[in-house]
């Protein structure tokens, strides 16, 4: 790309030529307040809240969509680009419930930064405000359309991610809102609960449905044995919430946290990762040895679970049966733990801190219980809702000692970690079973590099021997929904040859979760990216397999990887979700 | 009867289609005349269009409920068109409204008697300002109206069938 010099309050800066000046302000290292515009969205230039002024142009320029051109010179702080962003903002706030300080979104949010930034200190606009209904109905998503303002960002996050059009704008004029079809709920559209229009939301419009509340009455409650899993990608993310830069690596303080907050049992979903890997892993083995349906497609994602139960259950038989890491821990804390410690059923309160909203509705799904009528997990909480409890209780994050799980569902390999991130529960899964193929031997090298990276379909083969045979399986890994289903395209019209698919609903994987810290873009994501991958190399255990407590667990209680049990409490079934829209 | 003629309708709106298919920016056209079609825009049709044209449900609706000509309720066969523009509306045109609601017995919400005879809509001005407030049924307009005056009214064109 051709480079052009562009001067932005008098700091000049070579960008390439089809870069709009919002992103050349960014390389010149100057903040322009934004709230349509997102970095890996389409640009809109609908809320004018980044003009600038750019010499010899008529009028401001909105800076997300304005081309760069050789020897433009912008201006980003005059007295005429202050009061027209304060014009557009007080507008925006003319019809704003201003509820900030009961709000979900106080502190963390787009809208209110702006206002405070620009100084706002009166709204002389007093417009009627919207009586717009609240969606609760679902265990996610919660939306307030009220709080909306109408920046598109959900819409396009639905659309360029997941290829779903749940949002569209509606009516118009003050009317104007930003709903699904016929103002239908999110649960009776072809919604998959991922939240990434959560994640890009500016506002408190969009959010996680709240859970902490359930959380810390169980936690006060005496008579509740309160235990909890945190998933992989909760460890990179969670210091964001907490005022620590991204990719900082925070198992220890999490872990000195929960206790705090007075946990029984500080647990790791890592652990049962490494024991998805072992199911996973063999019924692979199993249906490639007795002829089972090819591809298998993983099962970890709840959203790709939603999806593909919405939208291609003709291929519902290509999910491996393993539950997900999360539901296969909340077995484990409903059967095992009581069994072995003596503990009564009805006292154990089973939490789970998630990068996901999606898993707040995989928790309700009646195929996993493994007593019938009682929950296998009883609370999901997502990154972002446990950095508000642990501001809520007063923890002094940054300065706390690093602590160890509490063994033994808390010990894991670094093939556990990785489920966090895009191609991870692959590489994972390889490494188990390449072993279990080769009489144990390690694949070499350990890491398996062609599933890895930010590409949205990687594509990779393997030769294993298989009864005798060298035999090349082919895989393929995605993330987002878009890309799944490019990949469920191929398979219906009979084109994909692969053996074993992953498919993570969200962008990079769960580090990129519609429950992690915001913002999130790119960088962001490479960050945690990073974080996953070293803390899987620190580990001294990398392949699940070798995992101590994993081998204990079957010696001692599960039996074997397919047994008779494993079948009952660590598969499941899935069940087409028919949508009229 | 009925029956009948929905499943007539209905084979109108497939040869609409397809005489649209692989048209690009058809949906405006296409809705237009569905709506001719069926005198409104059932969801059934809406989604019926929304996967013909490979244009998603939620933006079909985008647009249906952002032009005032289209309809997603049936229409009945009086349209009072209640004006509430500046002059009506300070002389009353609210309880004038709210009169009329009454009288045809429409619940919260709702624009249309269930037996389809009226559709009742607010509209800001009729440009009939002198006679304030105001309202036209079909093609007639009535001024000077109370909440009093205005139920007889309604019942003439009521017996009035067309
Ligand atoms: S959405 Fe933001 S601006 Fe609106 S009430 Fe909540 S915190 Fe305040
Ligand atoms: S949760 Fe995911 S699928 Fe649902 S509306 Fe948001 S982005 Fe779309
Ligand atoms: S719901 Fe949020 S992201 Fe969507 S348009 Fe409204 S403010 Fe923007
Ligand atoms: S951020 Fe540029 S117009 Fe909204």
């Amino acid at each position: 790309m051709e480079l052009v010099k562009v001067t932005i309050d008098n700091k000049t800066v070579s960008v390439p030529s089809d870069y709009t000046v919002i992103e050349a302000a960014q390389i010149a290292g100057i903040h322009i307040p934004q709230l349509c515009y997102h970095p890996e969205l389409t640009k809109e230039g609908a809320c004018r809240v980044c003009v600038v002024e750019i010499e010899g142009a008529r009028g401001l320029g909105a800076a997300c969509v304005y081309p760069v051109n050789d020897g433009m010179v912008v201006h980003t702080n005059t007295p005429l680009v202050r009061e027209t962003r304060k014009t557009v903002v007080e507008l925006l706030l003319a019809n704003h419930p201003q509820e900030c300080l009961i709000c979900q979104k106080n502190n963390n949010c787009e809208l209110q930064t702006i206002a405070a930034d620009l100084g706002i200190r009166e709204i002389p606009y007093t417009g009627e405000k919207r009586n717009a209904k609240k969606d609760e109905s679902n265990p996610s998503i919660v939306r307030d359309p009220n709080k909306c303002i109408l920046c598109g960002r959900c819409i396009r996050a639905c659309q360029e991610h997941q290829g779903l059009d749940v949002y569209a704008f509606v009516n118009r004029g003050f009317k104007t809102l930003v709903e699904p079809a016929f103002s239908y709920d999110l649960g009776e559209v072809t919604c998959t609960y991922c939240g990434q229009c959560v994640a890009v939301c500016p506002t408190a419009a969009i959010c996680e449905k709240d859970d902490t509340e359930q959380v810390f009455d169980a936690l006060g409650d005496p008579n509740k044995y309160v235990i909890v899993q945190t998933a992989p990608a909760t460890r990179v993310a969670l210091g964001e919430a907490l005022g620590l830069p991204a990719g900082e690596i925070v198992t220890g303080k999490m872990v000195a946290a929960l206790r705090r907050l007075g946990f029984d049992k500080v647990f790791d979903t890592d652990f049962s990762a490494d024991l998805t890997i072992m199911e996973e892993g063999y019924e692979f083995l199993d249906r490639v040895v007795n002829g089972g349906t090819l591809p298998m497609i993983t099962s970890c994602s709840p959203g790709w679970i939603n999806f593909i139960e919405m939208k291609y259950p003709d291929l519902l038989p290509h999910l491996s049966t393993a539950k997900s890491p999360q539901a296969m821990f909340g077995a484990l804390t409903k059967t095992y733990w009581p069994e072995t410690q003596g503990i009564p059923l009805e006292k154990i309160y089973s939490v789970s801190v998630m990068p996901c909203t999606a898993k707040k509705a995989e928790r309700v799904r009646p195929q996993l219980q493994s007593n019938p009528g009682i929950p296998d997990v009883d609370a999901v909480i997502t990154t972002r809702e446990l950095g508000r409890m642990i501001k809520n209780a007063g923890i002094d994050f940054k300065n706390l000692p690093e602590e160890k799980y509490d063994s033994p569902l808390g010990v894991s390999t670094g093939a556990a970690v990785i489920f966090g991130v895009t191609g991870g529960v692959m590489e994972a899964a390889l490494r188990t079973i390449y072993a279990v193929l080769n009489e144990g031997k390690d694949i070499p090298g350990i890491n398996f590099m062609p599933a890895r990276g930010m590409e949205g379909i990687k594509e990779a083969t393997v030769d294993v021997p298989i009864n005798g045979n060298n035999v090349t399986v082919k895989l393929a890994v995605a993330h987002t929904l878009k890309n799944a289903r490019t990949l469920m395209d191929k398979i219906r019209a009979g084109e994909a040859d692969y053996h074993f698919i992953e498919i993570m609903a969200c962008p990079g994987g769960c580090i990129g979760g519609g429950g992690q810290p915001q913002p999130v873009n790119a960088e962001v994501r490479a960050a945690r990216t990073a974080a996953v991958y070293r803390v899987d190399e620190d580990k001294t255990i990398r392949q699940s397999h070798k995992n101590p407590d994993i081998i204990a667990l079957y010696d001692n209680w599960l039996g074997k990887p397919l047994g008779e049990k494993s079948h009952h409490l660590l598969h499941t079934h899935y069940k087409e979700q028919p949508r009229e829209v | 009867m009925v029956e009948k003629t929905l499943e007539k309708s209905w084979e109108q709106l497939n040869q609409l289609l397809e005489s649209y298919r692989c048209t690009k920016g058809s949906m405006i056209p296409v809705l237009q005349q569905a709506q001719e079609i069926f005198g409104y825009l059932p969801k059934d049709v809406l989604i019926k269009i929304s996967k013909e044209l490979d244009v998603a449900i939620s933006q079909v609706f985008g647009v249906v409920t952002f032009y005032s000509q289209f309809h997603l309720e049936p229409r009945g066969k009086n349209i009072i068109r209640s004006c509430q523009g500046t002059a009506c509306h300070v002389r009353g045109a609210k309880a004038v409204l709210d009169a009329i609601r009454e009288r045809l017995g429409l619940k919260d919400g709702q624009i249309t008697t269930p037996d389809n005879e009226f559709t009742i809509e607010t509209v800001a001005c009729i440009g009939a300002c002198g006679l304030a407030p105001c309202l036209m049924i079909n093609d007639d307009t009535h001024g000077r109206l109370t909440a009093e005056s205005v139920a007889p009214m309604i019942d003439k064109y009521y017996n009035n069938k067309k």
